[in-house]
C-alpha cells in the first residue's frame, strides 16, 4: 500500500498522501482509497492513520478546550466573548452568578464589561449553536494582569512540547506564569517585564520554527544568552 | 437580486433516479428541448421585438435604434449594447433592484453570441464616420422564469433583431436627419446558445427550473451558423470533467442547428 | 488616447510579440502571506499583470439572512485598480467585474470543504494592481493560495490560464494585446487532481477542432501552474527549515 512522502514532510492541500486501506485522519480526506491533504502542514504517519499537522489554521472550538477570550458585547442574559474562531462563544449569566439572575438587580457590566479579557473552558458546542462557556472553575475568570500574545492555535502543541518539555523550559528560564488558550492565545505574566520579554520571544520563536527539529534546545540555549546579556547590561 | 430556493430531498432523489435511466420528469430525453413558440413584432413601439416560450420559460426582447458617438476603438462602426432584467414578476426568487450577477452575467453571455459571430454588420451603421452612428439597444426582459433563460433569451434576442428596423436618413452639413421609411437591419449571422445542465455527472439540454436547482453546474455553448463556437460560459458552483466539456461541444455543434432552423426560415 | 496595435502577433519564426513560443506561459513569481491583517493572502506576477489576494474568514454573516444553516458561503471581489490599465479605470464597480467576481467565485468554491463551517462566510478579495491580461486566471490562481494560506481546508488547489487563438494559430495565456486583436480568448481553471474543470469561458471564434486544441494546451498550461503553486506554498516554511536545522 503506497505512502508518497516521508514523514513530517510539508504537504499542500491536494497532495496525495497514500492509496490503500488508510483512515483519513485530521486535515486530510479520503476519495476512494486515496488519502489526500486539505491543508498546508506536516504529514503524519502512524499506523493506519494518516494526518497532517497543519502549519496554518484557525480555532475550530472542541468541547473541554482552555480558551483565552474578549468580552465583546454585554447582553441581556450573559456575554458574547471574541475566542479567536469562526463563531462567537457565549457566556451565560447563570455561570457566574450563584443564585440565579436578576435583570432588574444584577448589572452585567460590573462582572465582565466589553474589553475584558478572561480564560474560560467550553462547555458545548455543535453544528447548529454557538460554542457555551463556563468560568465556574478554579483557574478561571478575569484575567487582571500580565501579558496576551497570539499565535496560529495549531501551534500551541508545540509550545507546550512532548510531555510539557517545551513549555516548562520557558517558565523555568523565564520564571513566567503562563496559561496556554486552545485557541492561540497566551498570557503570560511574570514578576518583571524582562522575564515576559524573554518568555514572549520564545514562544515567538516556536511559532516560526515549530515544523523544525531540535527547537528544544534552541530555545533553552537562546534563553540563556538573552539572560546573560540581560544580566551583563545591567552591571 | 435573485435567491436560491430550496428542493426537496425527495424530489432531487426522484430527479436522480429517472436521469440514470435516461429519462427527465417532464417525460424529455436527455438531449431535447422543450417546445418553443416565437412570436416577433409584438411591441409596435420598439424598431424591434420578440417574444419566446421556452416551456414555460418566458423572455421578451425589445430593440431600440438611436444614434449616438461611436466607441473610440472603432469609430467607423455601429455600436451593441445588451442588457437583461429580471423582473421581480417573472420569478418568487427575483428581487426589485438593479441588475445583480445573475443578470449581467445573462446579458453578457447574449451579447458575446451577438458580437462574436458578427451577426449585426456594425459598419453599415456608420451615419458620419467618428461622430455619430446607430446604437443598437438589446434589452432582455425576463417574464417568467422556469429556468434556461440563457438560450430563451439568445433564441429572443436574435429573432428580435432579425425584425428590427433602422430609420432611413441623410446626411446635412455634418447633420444627421431622420427621413421617413425603414430598412431591414443588416444580420449577417445566427448565433444560437445550447445550454447544458450537470445533474449526478449526467449532461442534460435545456434544463427548467427544477433540474436547475439540483444541478452541479451548467455550460452554455453558442454557435454561429457555420458550426464556429463564438462563446461558451461555465456557470455554478460545481465542476466539469474534460470529457464532459469535448462531449457537450459535440451535442451543442447539432442542437444548434435544429434551433436555428425555428428563427431562420430558409 | 489609444495606441497604435502592431499588425503582426505571430512572426514568420512563429514566435510572438514578447519572443514566446504558441505553447508557453509568460514567466510567473508567486509569494504566499505577504500581509499581515489577513487571514490568508498571495500575490502573482504573470508576465507584467500582477495581483494580490486577500482572504478574511471564515468568520460569522452578517446581515444573519443570508447565513446558510448547513455551509459557509463564498464571497468574491475582483476588482482593477484605476491605474491598473492603459486608461484609468473608474474605481466603481463594472458590469464586466461584476460577471468576472460571479465567476472566480464559482471557479472557486468546488475546491473548499464549505460545509465544515456553516453559518459562516468566506472573503476572498482579487485586487488588479496592473493588467496585461489573463487577469481572471492569474486571479484565481493566487486566490487559491490565498485560500490555503488562510488555512481553510480544501480539497485541491485551483490552478487557471487562458489559452486562445492569434494570428491563426492556437496559442497559450495571452497577453492584452494578444486577447485585444487576436481571435478568440479561452480562460479556463481546473483542480488537477480530480481534472475538474471550474471555470471555462471563450469569447471569439473557434471551430470545434480548435477548440479541443486551445482547451488541451490549457489543461497543461495548468499544470506546470499547479507546481509552482505548491512549491510557493511549501517556500517559506522549506527555507526556515533549511536555515534552522543545518
Amino acid at each position: 500500500m503506497p505512502i508518497f512522502f516521508e514523514k513530517r514532510e510539508i504537504v499542500v492541500p491536494g497532495d496525495l498522501l497514500a492509496e490503500g486501506d488508510y483512515i483519513a485522519g485530521e486535515n486530510t480526506f479520503k476519495e476512494g482509497n486515496r488519502i489526500y491533504a486539505s491543508r498546508v502542514g506536516l504529514v503524519e504517519y502512524a499506523n493506519k492513520k494518516i494526518q497532517v499537522v497543519a502549519l496554518r489554521a484557525f480555532y475550530v472550538p472542541r468541547i473541554g478546550d482552555t480558551v483565552i477570550g474578549k468580552i465583546v458585547e454585554v447582553g441581556v442574559s450573559g456575554w458574547i466573548v471574541d475566542i479567536n474562531s469562526p463563531y462567537m462563544a457565549l457566556l451565560r449569566a447563570s455561570d457566574v452568578l450563584e443564585k440565579g439572575f436578576n435583570p432588574r438587580k444584577d448589572d452585567l457590566t460590573a462582572i465582565y464589561d466589553v474589553g475584558d479579557m478572561i480564560i474560560a473552558k467550553i462547555v458545548s458546542y455543535d453544528r447548529t449553536q454557538n460554542p457555551l462557556l463556563t468560568v465556574n472553575e478554579r483557574g478561571l475568570g478575569k484575567i487582571t494582569r500580565g501579558q496576551i500574545i497570539q499565535i496560529t492555535p495549531t501551534k500551541i502543541p508545540r509550545v507546550i512540547g512532548r510531555k510539557g518539555s517545551m513549555i516548562n523550559v520557558i517558565k523555568r528560564e523565564t520564571g513566567c506564569n503562563i496559561v496556554l488558550g486552545q485557541n492561540g492565545l497566551i498570557l503570560v505574566s511574570g514578576r518583571s517585564l524582562e522575564s515576559e520579554r524573554l518568555a514572549v520571544m520564545a514562544i515567538r520563536k516556536i511559532e516560526e520554527e515549530a515544523h523544525t527539529s531540535g527547537l528544544t534546545d534552541r530555545i533553552t540555549e537562546m534563553l540563556r544568552k538573552e539572560k546573560k546579556k540581560g544580566v551583563n547590561e545591567n552591571e | 437580486m435573485t435567491t436560491q430556493s430550496i428542493v426537496s430531498k425527495v424530489k432531487q432523489k426522484r430527479i436522480a433516479q429517472l436521469l440514470a435511466k435516461g429519462k427527465r420528469i417532464d417525460g424529455r430525453g436527455l438531449t431535447d428541448y422543450r417546445e418553443i413558440h416565437i412570436e416577433t413584432g409584438l411591441i409596435e413601439r420598439a424598431e424591434g421585438s420578440a417574444r419566446v416560450k421556452l416551456g414555460k420559460t418566458e423572455v421578451l426582447v425589445g430593440i431600440k435604434v438611436e444614434t449616438g458617438e461611436p466607441y473610440s476603438d472603432a469609430p467607423n462602426e455601429g455600436v451593441l449594447t445588451v442588457n437583461a432584467e429580471l423582473v421581480p414578476l417573472a420569478s418568487p426568487t427575483f428581487e426589485p433592484g438593479p441588475p445583480d450577477e445573475n443578470a449581467i452575467e445573462l446579458a453578457r453571455v447574449v451579447d458575446r453570441g451577438i458580437r462574436e459571430s458578427k451577426a449585426i454588420a456594425l459598419e453599415e451603421l456608420c451615419l458620419i464616420p467618428g461622430k455619430k452612428v446607430f446604437i443598437i439597444f438589446v434589452d432582455i426582459y425576463v417574464l417568467n422564469h422556469d429556468g434556461n433563460l440563457i438560450d430563451a433569451s439568445a433564441l429572443a434576442s436574435l429573432a428580435a433583431l432579425m425584425n428590427t428596423k433602422t430609420p432611413n436618413y441623410e446626411t446635412e452639413n455634418g447633420e444627421v436627419k431622420i427621413k421617413s421609411g425603414y430598412k431591414q437591419l443588416p444580420i449577417r449571422n445566427y448565433p444560437v446558445a445550447i445550454t447544458f445542465a450537470k445533474i449526478n455527472n449526467q449532461l442534460v439540454v435545456d434544463p427548467w427550473l427544477e433540474e436547475e436547482n439540483v444541478m452541479d453546474a451548467r455550460l452554455t455553448i453558442t454557435s454561429e451558423k457555420d458550426g464556429k463556437i463564438c462563446a461558451i460560459q461555465k456557470g455554478g458552483s460545481g465542476c466539469f470533467t474534460t470529457k464532459q466539456i469535448l462531449e457537450a461541444v459535440k451535442i451543442a455543434s447539432e442542437k444548434s442547428q435544429e434551433l436555428r432552423k425555428l428563427v431562420v426560415k430558409t | 488616447m489609444s495606441k497604435d496595435l502592431p499588425e503582426k502577433l505571430i512572426n514568420e519564426e512563429g514566435l510572438r510579440l514578447d519572443g514566446r513560443k504558441p505553447d508557453e506561459l509568460r514567466p510567473i513569481k508567486l509569494e504566499v502571506g505577504i500581509l499581515s491583517n489577513a487571514d490568508g493572502s498571495a500575490y502573482i506576477e504573470q508576465g507584467k499583470t500582477k495581483i494580490l489576494a486577500a482572504v478574511y474568514g471564515p468568520k460569522e454573516v452578517h446581515p444573519r439572512h443570508l447565513a446558510l444553516p448547513d455551509r459557509a458561503i463564498l464571497r468574491c471581489r475582483y476588482h482593477m485598480a484605476p491605474f491598473s490599465v492603459e486608461e484609468r479605470k473608474s474605481p466603481a464597480p463594472s458590469r464586466r467585474e461584476m460577471e468576472l467576481s460571479k465567476v472566480i467565485r464559482e471557479a472557486l468554491e468546488p475546491s473548499i470543504f464549505l460545509e465544515y463551517y456553516p453559518r459562516t462566510a468566506i472573503d476572498v478579495f482579487i485586487e488588479v494592481l496592473q493588467a496585461d491580461g489573463g487577469t481572471r486566471c492569474a486571479g484565481i490562481t493566487v486566490a487559491s493560495l490565498a485560500l490555503a494560506d488562510a488555512g481553510i481546508p480544501m480539497r485541491d488547489l485551483v490552478c487557471a490560464c487562458a489559452a486562445g487563438k492569434v494570428d491563426g494559430t492556437v496559442v497559450l495565456d495571452l497577453a492584452d494585446v494578444e486577447d485585444k486583436k487576436g481571435e478568440a480568448d479561452v480562460p479556463f481553471a481546473m483542480m488537477p487532481n480530480t481534472q475538474s474543470v471550474t471555470l471555462l469561458q471563450m469569447d471569439g471564434m473557434l471551430t470545434p477542432e480548435e477548440f479541443e486544441k486551445a482547451f488541451n494546451m490549457a489543461v497543461e498550461g495548468c499544470k506546470k501552474i499547479y507546481s509552482l503553486q505548491k512549491e510557493a506554498l511549501k517556500a517559506k516554511y522549506v527555507s526556515i527549515k533549511e536555515a534552522v536545522e543545518e
